[in-house]
Formats: C-alpha cells, structure tokens, sequence
C-alpha cells in the first residue's frame, strides 16, 4: 500500500492515538495513523466527559471549534435500590467560567474533529485499514505493521499501540497478555434523544449547562458495576456497565440490566417519550495500577486503554489515555532528537515520564481499590445501597416511632447484615484502599 | 425489577448502522460436541446476542450485529473457544454517535 518508511505508525484513532499522532506531526515527524473505522471515531465508544486541561496541552484553543456538548456544573452520585435513590449532588455556579473545566461529548463526532486537527499537523491518517499484525525482526523489536490492504506492509522506527482496550496486536506479539474478564468491565449504552427544552427542564439546566448522574446499587444485581445518565445538548446518554467476570457468574445479560436501569422509578422520567438512536457496547479498563503491562519495548510503546490506564474510581479515562499519548510522543521525539535508536532502554524514558505525571500518580493511589470492589460486590454493589435506602426512609417517614426507636432499627439493620466485625471490616479495607 | 424483563435486543441493533462483510465472519466458534463453560456464558454476556444454542446443543455465532466490543473475546479467546478477528477495514458496526 504505502512504500515509504515513517518515523512514527500510530495504530488507532481514538483519544491517545490521537494524542500520539497530532504530538508526533506537530514536533516534525513523518507520521502514519492507522485506523480501522470508517472515520476516526466510527469505532470508538465513550459516555462521553471531556477534560479540558488535558485536551488544551495539545489543541489550547479547542472551544473554538470542537463539538462539545454542554459544560458540566453538576455531579449527581445515586445509591440505588429498587424503588428508591440516595443521592449526592454536586452543583457550582462557578463551573460556568470562561473556560468550563469538563464537557459532555459525543465521541464519533468529537473524534472527527480531533482527527482533522492531527491531518492539520501533517499526520497521514488512512482509516478503513485494520492492522492485522506487529512485524517483529529476528530478535523481536517491532519494525512495523502489517495490515488488510493489498501488500500492506509498512514501517517505522517506532509503532504506537493505540489500538485500544482489547488490545488485540500486542497480546498476540506476546507484548502483553489479553486482559482477564475480571479486569474488565462491559457497558452498554444507549443514547436517548429529546428536545433540548425537555432535557435542560428534567435536568434542571439553563443554556449549554450540564450535569452527569452516576449510580450504584441494586441496578447491578450484586454485580461490580455502575449506571450513568449524561445529558448532551439533545440527546441523553444512558448506559451500565458491569465486570465481564460477574457477567459471566451472573448470567445476566447486559441488555437486560439497561433496559431495568431505564425502567428505575428514578430513571424513566428522564428519558420519558425519548427516541433511542443507538446501541452500543464497550469494554472499560478497570484492574487499575496492578493491571498495567509492559508500556515499552524494542520499537515500541502502548498508551490509553490499550495500556490498561483507567481510573475506575474517578471515573476518567479518557483524559489519561490522551495524556499518555501525548507523553509517549514527547518521549520519542527526545530519542529521536537525540538521533538515539528506538530501543527499549531508550523508549523507558516513556514510562519515566508517565510516572512523573497525574497518570501514574493517580492510579497507584487507588492501587488496592479494584481488588477490594471485585471481591466484596454483594457487599459493596447490594447490601450497603439497599441498607442506606432503609436508613434514609427511615429517617423522613413520619409514622409515630420515636426517633430513639428508629435510630435503634437502623443500626440493628446494618449489624445484622454485615456484623459489627463485617462492618468496621469494610470501612478499614474501603479507607485504606483510598488512602 | 426483579422479574425478568422481556427485551428483544433485535429492536436495540435496528438502530444502529453496519457494513456487513457478507461470507466473511470476523468471529468463528471452535467445532465442538458440548460447549465449554465459557462458551456457555457467552449466551447471555453478549451484549448484541450474537451466540445462540443450536438444536444440537451447541453453540454457534451470527455475528452481523456485533458491536465490537470484544467481550467474547476475552473470555472465549484464551480458552481456545472461538478465534476472534476485527472486521476488515470499513467494515462491522459503523457508530454514529459512540
């Protein structure tokens, strides 16, 4: 297909690829993106939140005109049970600033416009091409890709894994092992649209305000896993995702627990009379700091999901995938300055200098935290939300039980669920896993 | 909510958009006499409900309404169950929206 040698094969078009790839063409290098979708973005799936201070360090003038959704000055957490939420909820008139901190997005056409910034740079971008294959000399350094066109056989110096969660191209070069079901999770979504009326008067927003709603509780049936709600300019994304392990103990099927998680008494008012224009699955990172493989090799590097770098506890991925692509490209180009080879002790200087920044930093704080969340899920996904729910109807019903007996029966209530050991137990674990 | 809901997720995958790569399926189940665990659990964790039971018993794939997201893959792969491929470049699910 394509003769020519590259400095630089970026394979993937998503968050880090595109990071990668726009990082690499700005500082001068002859660049090739692969992508396997019709367009940068035609593959990719995301709730979506964007965060600006990551996406400024490569497009600082982004709100010009990239297509953002609403800008977020609320955040809603629900602990749900069947017929109930506790909610807590976040809201700052001072996210509504110059410069709003996160946005919702819809990543096929945030994608798109990310991916007309990086051909901007220089980068040569061929979508419709799946790389098929690592190509690997006789002692194992990568020195290019092969793919499904005709004769498609390229090479490069160095080859970005972008390729996503399932990495597929390094698991099979033995770069790294394919992820384990339980350190995964599957979510599905779907996206509601509704007049842009409706959506700012159910969602209490004024003009291009918005707000994301995350639970937990009974809606994962006992499964690790989390709802989100996030509401666009005219759309509604709705989505739950759960441990493909616990998928697998359960037998639930993720279609299932959608379609009760819109059914909620909490939930269907939200999207009442909507209109569903899409469908769609994904797979999210979720081992955390332990899960993370090998990020560098002979002619090599491995960013964003494919690299396993998610923050399950906070909920961000994207911004640490475009962040580690940027990084990844900074650290080549300081090798390739320096007229170094792309070797493996040259390209470390990539997992120096992640580990230096917020990424890495992040993770290894809530390094305990998958562990504790996958093991404890009935506790953790079932008993609490359905205990607090109790607790919190106990509290505001007004039937003529004195406030002593009903403080009593709520206590009496976690204990005899989870034991006063079980109790102090889990807080201990949960606090030292946060700490 | 607790009693099984009936939801066809046929009227789920209308909605979406695909490129069908007619006679060449990105995903392939190993011959078997009686399906493994793992290719059991793929009946329901399908988000898209690509694998179904056959009068057989045993489990077969019709993957043009997968969505890609390679769920099947990381349980069936390793276990030898099914052989798992992206769809040629252009083709599959093509998102709208993601």
């Amino acid at each position: 297909m394509i003769e020519e040698r590259f400095d630089a094969i970026v394979i993937g078009a998503g968050m880090a690829g595109n990071a990668a790839a726009l990082t690499l063409a700005q500082r001068g290098l002859k660049v090739l993106q692969l992508e396997r979708g019709e367009y940068a973005g035609s593959k990719n799936v995301q709730g979506a939140i964007l965060y600006s201070e990551m996406l400024e360090k490569l497009v600082p003038n982004f709100r010009e005109d990239a297509p953002l959704e609403r800008h977020l000055v609320e955040q809603r957490f629900w602990m749900m049970d069947d017929h109930s939420h506790v909610g807590l909820h976040y809201r700052s008139d001072d996210f509504n600033e110059e410069r709003p901190n996160r946005y919702t997005i819809i990543r096929a056409q945030f994608d798109k416009w990310f991916s007309k910034k990086v051909q901007e740079a220089g980068a040569l971008v061929v979508c419709e091409t799946t790389v098929t294959e690592l190509v690997q000399d006789a002692y194992g350094k990568v020195i290019g890709v092969r793919t499904d066109r005709p004769g498609g056989q390229v090479h490069a110096d160095v080859v970005v894994l972008a390729e996503g969660v399932t990495g597929l191209l390094g698991a099979r070069a033995h770069l790294r092992k394919i992820p384990q079901p339980d350190n995964v999770a599957l979510a599905v979504k779907e996206m509601h649209f509704l007049p842009r009326e409706t959506i700012e008067a159910r969602f209490n927003l004024k003009g291009d305000e918005g707000t994301v709603i995350e639970a937990v509780g009974t809606i994962s049936r006992g499964m690790t896993g989390m709802g989100f709600i996030y509401a666009n300019k005219e759309c509604v994304s709705l989505g739950i995702g759960c441990l493909v392990s616990d998928f697998q103990k359960s037998g639930e099927s993720p279609y299932q627990l959608i379609e009760r998680f819109k059914r909620h008494p909490s939930v269907a008012p939200l999207i009442e009379g909507s209109e569903v224009k899409e469908y769609s699955a994904h797979l999210i990172p979720e081992g955390g700091y332990k899960a993370i493989p090998q990020l560098f090799g002979d002619g090599w590097v491995v960013v964003g999901d494919a690299a396993q770098l998610n923050n399950a506890v906070h909920r961000e991925g994207s911004n640490l995938a475009m962040t580690s692509g940027r990084i990844a490209a900074e650290a080549i180009f300081q090798v390739k300055s320096r007229r170094d080879p792309m070797t493996k002790e040259n390209l470390s200087l990539y997992k120096t200098m992640l580990d230096q920044s917020f990424v890495m930093k992040d993770l290894k704080k809530y390094k305990d935290m998958p562990t504790l969340l996958h093991t404890q899920s009935q506790n953790f996904f079932l008993t609490y939300p359905q205990l607090v729910s109790k607790a919190m109807q106990n509290f505001v019903r007004v039937d003529g039980t004195s406030k002593v007996e009903k403080e009593k029966l709520t206590l009496k209530s976690f204990v005899s669920a989870r034991s006063w050991t079980g109790l102090f137990g889990d807080a201990f674990r949960f606090a030292r896993a946060w700490r | 909510m607790t009693t099984e809901l009936s939801v066809r997720v046929e009227d789920k995958l209308f909605q979406n958009r695909y490129l069908v790569d007619a006679g060449r399926a990105h995903i392939k189940v190993r011959p078997h006499e009686a399906p493994s665990p793992a290719l059991r659990s793929l009946l329901t964790a399908c988000p898209a409900r690509c694998y179904e039971l056959n009068d057989k018993g045993q489990v077969e794939i019709s993957a043009d309404g997968c969505v890609e997201c390679g769920t099947c893959r990381i349980i069936g792969e390793p276990t030898g169950d099914i052989e798992w491929n992206y769809p040629r470049g252009g083709y599959g699910v093509l998102f709208k929206f993601g």
